[in-house]
């Protein structure tokens, strides 16, 4: 591994650290105490002292930081408030679901969008150059769990194409994942707008570049000039893009899991924060944060082997 | 004959009124022979090669007359049967070395795309010796080192070596060269006309040369031919045109150029 690549590695530590400890000392500024919501409204002063000694709440919040980063990283992320139960338990199992969705909803904009830039591109101002640009336009300008919501009202109710209800992987891999695409496609269409649009346009762009003449002089067919010499170049800002819509995919999979019904983290999360249930809420966004620095790391390592004029030390 | 081009127009239509950028341009070469074209820009010189060579976009461009090349007449052909000549008979290098390249692609790869193209059935050892072969044939002098280099890590001389020997992989009978040493300086220019030259000796290959330089030129051709506004002006043996210009616009372009002390091969200009 070179020596960009390890500075990236500590890139993405340092940014992870810094998200944690920003949620942490968001949570310790916001309004609303999570002895209020635990406890009760009726719980007397002393319930109230003897709960903030236990969770070490009295303590100044660097010391609570430090102390959990310490429990964080030897694997322990502390107990929930609300629940008798250990963070752990309560988030693995909704893990699971949301990293389906996310990485259906990948895979769906990979399969959406690379064939209709390409054709797009093809025949600019043609018939499916402008169907394209009509309907990325559309999907662009609808929020995506309204996106859900009309999905789910098309393939659920009208089409009958599956039963709005949650199929859990217990219950047979491809009912589940079959159940998923769903929800996967309502978060993955908006971001195929957009990767179509700039896969078009980046392909339009390579086409005019002066070494696609030199493709041509040598005897390739506009086809085989696509395939050997503009995709790799068209795809290096695609790769870019998509690295950086991991995020928004994360994101948006969690609102979307509302819309379906998919118990994952968004629904943990969501009455987490209602229940002021902190623990929990903080071992979310370091998870969600891992996952999309973790992302953009591996991006980086693509983009790397995709374009030979990086510096490669 | 090799190379008969008849009454050759290119026109564009812009904004519906036709704009020639070539007019009646006609030439004829042999084999093996090495012909100028000169002229400032917007002459109609490059638009000429790039007819020639069949990378004018039919759909907007309008190109008429006939361009026989062994007898065929390469305007006439479709873009599929075209295909057939380009890379194998006739090959062009042009102006810009920095970016007439893949940048994402290796040299060597680059070298032997027009063996991939029209000698199907080579084993990869057999396209990279002939891609060597080609390397060293255009003076690069590490072929098995640049093999597996990228453009960028190469100078703007040894791209246009590699942009040479790119398109000498399948010895064509006819190189266009369109100002290939406009963007280099000039000791790398001397360089690679020197190259060119011995290509022409060694190889046989005729060379179409475009340049805005009746210098650069005199150094390489027999014959020149000078274009103004898409139209011939003057043609001739190039020694003819150049100490006895018949023509003012020649004379003109002949006294635009720089004073040089002396250019490789000893002829003092200026």
């Amino acid at each position: 591994m070179g020596k960009a690549v390890l500075k990236r590695l500590g890139l993405l530590l340092g940014t992870l650290l810094l998200v944690s400890a920003l949620a942490f000392a968001a949570f310790s500024v916001i309004p609303g105490d999570p002895t209020g919501a635990v406890l009760g409204m009726e719980a007397t002063d002393e319930q109230i002292a003897a709960f903030r000694a236990q969770q070490g709440l009295d303590l100044p919040v660097w010391q609570r930081y430090l102390s959990w980063l310490a429990a964080f990283l030897g694997g322990d992320f502390g107990q929930s408030y609300k629940y008798d139960m250990t963070v752990a338990q309560l988030v693995a199992p909704k893990v699971g679901a949301t990293l389906t969705l996310a990485a259906i909803a990948f895979v769906l904009i990979l399969l959406i969008s690379l064939p209709l830039g390409l054709t797009a591109a093809r025949r600019p101002g043609g018939l499916v150059d402008r169907a394209v640009t009509v309907l990325t336009q559309i999907t662009m300008s609808v929020p995506n769990f309204v996106m859900g919501i009309g999905l789910m009202y098309l393939f659920a109710l009208v089409l009958r194409w599956f039963q709005p209800e949650y199929i859990p992987p217990e219950q047979g891999l491809w009912p589940h994942l079959r159940f998923m695409a769903f929800p996967a496609l309502a978060v993955a269409l908006p971001k195929s707008a957009m990767t179509v649009k700039l896969l078009r346009g980046s392909i339009l762009g390579e086409l005019g570049q002066d070494y696609i003449r030199t493709a041509y002089s040598k005897g390739n067919s506009r086809g085989s000039a696509l395939r050997r010499h503009v995709l790799r170049n068209a795809m290096i800002p695609v790769v870019t893009f998509l690295a950086m819509a991991i995020g928004d995919i994360m994101a948006g999979s969690i609102v979307v899991e509302q819309v379906f019904g998919v118990p994952g983290l968004g629904r943990v999360l969501i009455s987490s924060i209602n229940n002021r249930d902190y623990p929990v809420v903080q071992a979310i966004v370091v998870l969600l944060a891992a996952a999309v620095v973790g992302c953009n790391f591996l991006a980086d390592l693509l983009y790397r082997a995709m374009d030979p004029r990086i510096e490669r030390t | 004959m090799m190379l008969d081009v008849r009454d050759l127009s290119v026109v564009f239509t812009d904004r519906g009124a036709p704009f020639a950028a070539v007019d009646g341009f006609s030439l004829q070469m042999d084999r093996g022979e090495v012909v100028g074209i000169v002229g400032e820009s917007g002459s109609g010189k490059s638009m000429t090669a790039h007819a020639l060579m069949g990378l004018i976009r039919r759909s907007q461009v309008s190109v008429a007359g006939r361009a026989l090349f062994e007898g065929i007449d390469l305007l006439s052909l479709s873009r599929e049967e075209l295909r057939y000549y380009q890379g194998r008979e006739l090959s062009i290098i042009f102006q810009e070395p920095m970016t007439s390249l893949n940048p994402t692609m290796r040299i060597g790869r680059q070298v032997e795309e027009s063996l991939r193209i029209h000698e199907k059935g080579l084993s990869p050892a057999q396209r990279r010796a002939r891609a060597l072969d080609a390397m060293a044939l255009a003076g690069l002098s590490d072929p098995e080192g640049l093999y597996r280099q990228y453009p960028h890590q190469l100078s703007g001389g040894m791209r246009q070596r590699v942009m040479i020997a790119a398109a000498l992989v399948l010895r064509p009978r006819l190189l266009i060269a369109d100002e290939p040493t406009t963007a280099l300086d000039v000791t790398i220019q001397a360089q690679i006309l020197d190259t060119l030259k011995d290509i022409n000796r060694k190889e046989g290959v005729a060379i179409l040369f475009i340049s805005h330089d009746l210098g650069v030129v005199k150094a390489l051709c027999g014959r020149v031919v000078v274009m103004k506004q898409g139209r011939i002006v003057e043609s001739g043996p190039v020694d003819q045109v150049f100490y006895h210009p018949r023509e003012e616009y020649t004379k003109l372009l002949l006294s635009s150029r720089p004073a040089r002390k002396k250019l490789k091969g000893g002829q003092a200009d200026g």
